[in-house]
């Protein structure tokens, strides 16, 4: 209602007038619960737990991949390769955009069914549109004589593995 | 001098965005007000001109307002909880623990949202009585009690519903006892029972049914109702003032005839 309105005080100088004052402190304790809201909410969507299968793979024991092998472990999504030089680890996921590749044995190469890419069995690319050959992971044989392999763990390729 | 608040907010209301979105600008008078209300999808529900009195605390003890507000609350931290939640037999209770101990203000959400269903329940009736014993229920406003009514059962039922779903002892027994209260309607009640659950036994179908009526029935059926409730009250002539009411200046007219 206008007619009711009172006029605050001119504000003289640096000094502001009770309502300015009440104003202030209003939008500040807003800003402020509303930044806290914003960190919850970044929290909460966060999950501390996942319910993920783990990083690790038993890939079983290493006489069972016979010598020049490429086997596919669908499940992880992950190559165990027994080459004359040792047994190694490629990911089996296409470095394009995440679709499962598979061995051709006819072919002798890794293809991917989604967009084309193809790759040698120790995960370099023989053609696009993957931008990047496939990751080597760190494989290690376990104290029960399992072979190991951590898909969370990328290394340099190359490193293979002797039983 | 430094700007003020008030008219950096003025500056804003006069911006092009701003008028794009609200085309009311700023300016105080009678007619920028009323198109302020008009033009707003959310306020064209509500009158464009409210008696004063009727803004204070003993007119209402704010108590309709109080209910949507806990409504809210329940539809923000609901939704937030669904994140983390799966309607399934071997998850739920797991899903109510990791809430509890493991999510995140996870346990501050939930408890959040089990108050503020409390505080619902409570502040409906505290809402009906005030409604009553003021005389508010009255024609020409009979329908919108009749509304409310329902708006009641719908707050019950999602009470009742929400009660399944940490899928604990407490929950597993009382939607047992529940619905075979259903079960006690006379020739109907069986089949209501094994509606309600969809199966005879409390079990997976009935903790998804619980879920859906929930999470999106009930929910849906009360937003409804609620629109219907608030647009009532301007279409019924606004919030009860017992010395404005038509009946009341009538008698009074009436009464100054007679003498």
């Amino acid at each position: 209602m206008p007619e009711e309105k009172h006029e605050p005080k001119p504000a003289v100088g640096n000094e502001f007038n009770r309502r300015d004052f009440f104003v202030k402190l209003g939008l500040g304790s807003l800003s402020i619960a509303a930044a806290g809201t914003a960190v919850f909410a970044y929290q909460f969507l966060s999950p501390n737990v996942l319910y993920e299968p783990s990083p690790i793979v038993n890939a079983g024991k290493p006489e069972s991949y016979p010598l020049d092998s490429v086997t596919l472990d669908v499940n992880s999504g992950i190559y165990v390769i027994h080459a004359k030089e040792g047994f190694f680890s490629v990911g089996a996921v296409c470095t394009h955009l995440g679709c499962l590749t598979a061995w051709k044995p006819e072919l002798g190469i890794i293809a991917c069914p989604c967009h084309g890419s193809k790759f040698q069995r120790d995960g370099t690319k023989i053609e696009g549109p993957a931008p990047k050959p496939l990751p080597w992971f760190r494989t290690w044989v376990s104290d029960e004589g399992d072979l190991m392999v951590d898909r969370s763990a990328p290394i340099r390729a190359l490193q293979f593995v002797r039983v | 001098m430094a700007k003020t608040a008030t008219e950096y907010f003025d500056n804003l209301r006069e911006s092009r965005i701003w008028r794009s979105i609200f085309r009311s600008g700023s300016g105080s008078s009678t007619l920028h007000r009323s198109l302020a209300i008009q033009q707003n999808i959310f306020l064209h529900l509500f009158s464009t001109k409210v008696r004063r009195r009727m803004l204070n605390l003993s007119a209402t003890w704010y108590l309709g307002t109080l209910t949507f507000g806990t409504f809210l609350i329940l539809v923000v931290t609901g939704i937030l909880l669904m994140l983390y939640y799966h309607p399934s037999v071997p998850q739920a209770y797991a899903d109510t623990k990791d809430l509890q101990f493991v999510v995140s203000s996870g346990l501050f959400l939930r408890n959040l949202h089990r108050w503020s269903a409390h505080a619902m329940v409570f502040l409906v009736f505290a809402h009906m009585f005030k409604v009553f014993y003021r005389g508010a229920y009255r024609p020409p406003r009979e329908f919108n009690w009749v509304i409310g009514v329902i708006l009641l059962l719908v707050t019950l039922l999602l009470s009742y519903t929400g009660y399944l779903l940490p899928w604990d002892q407490l929950a597993f027994w009382a939607i047992t006892v529940g619905s075979n209260i259903a079960s006690a309607v006379p020739l109907l009640g069986n089949k209501i029972h094994f509606m309600l659950l969809g199966g005879n036994l409390v079990n997976a179908n009935a903790l998804l049914r619980f879920y859906v009526l929930h999470c999106m029935i009930l929910p849906l059926a009360a937003m409804f109702l609620i629109g219907i409730h608030f647009w009532r009250i301007r279409k019924d002539g606004g919030l009860y003032a017992h010395q404005s009411e038509p009946a009341t200046v009538r008698a009074k007219a009436m009464a100054k005839q007679a003498q």
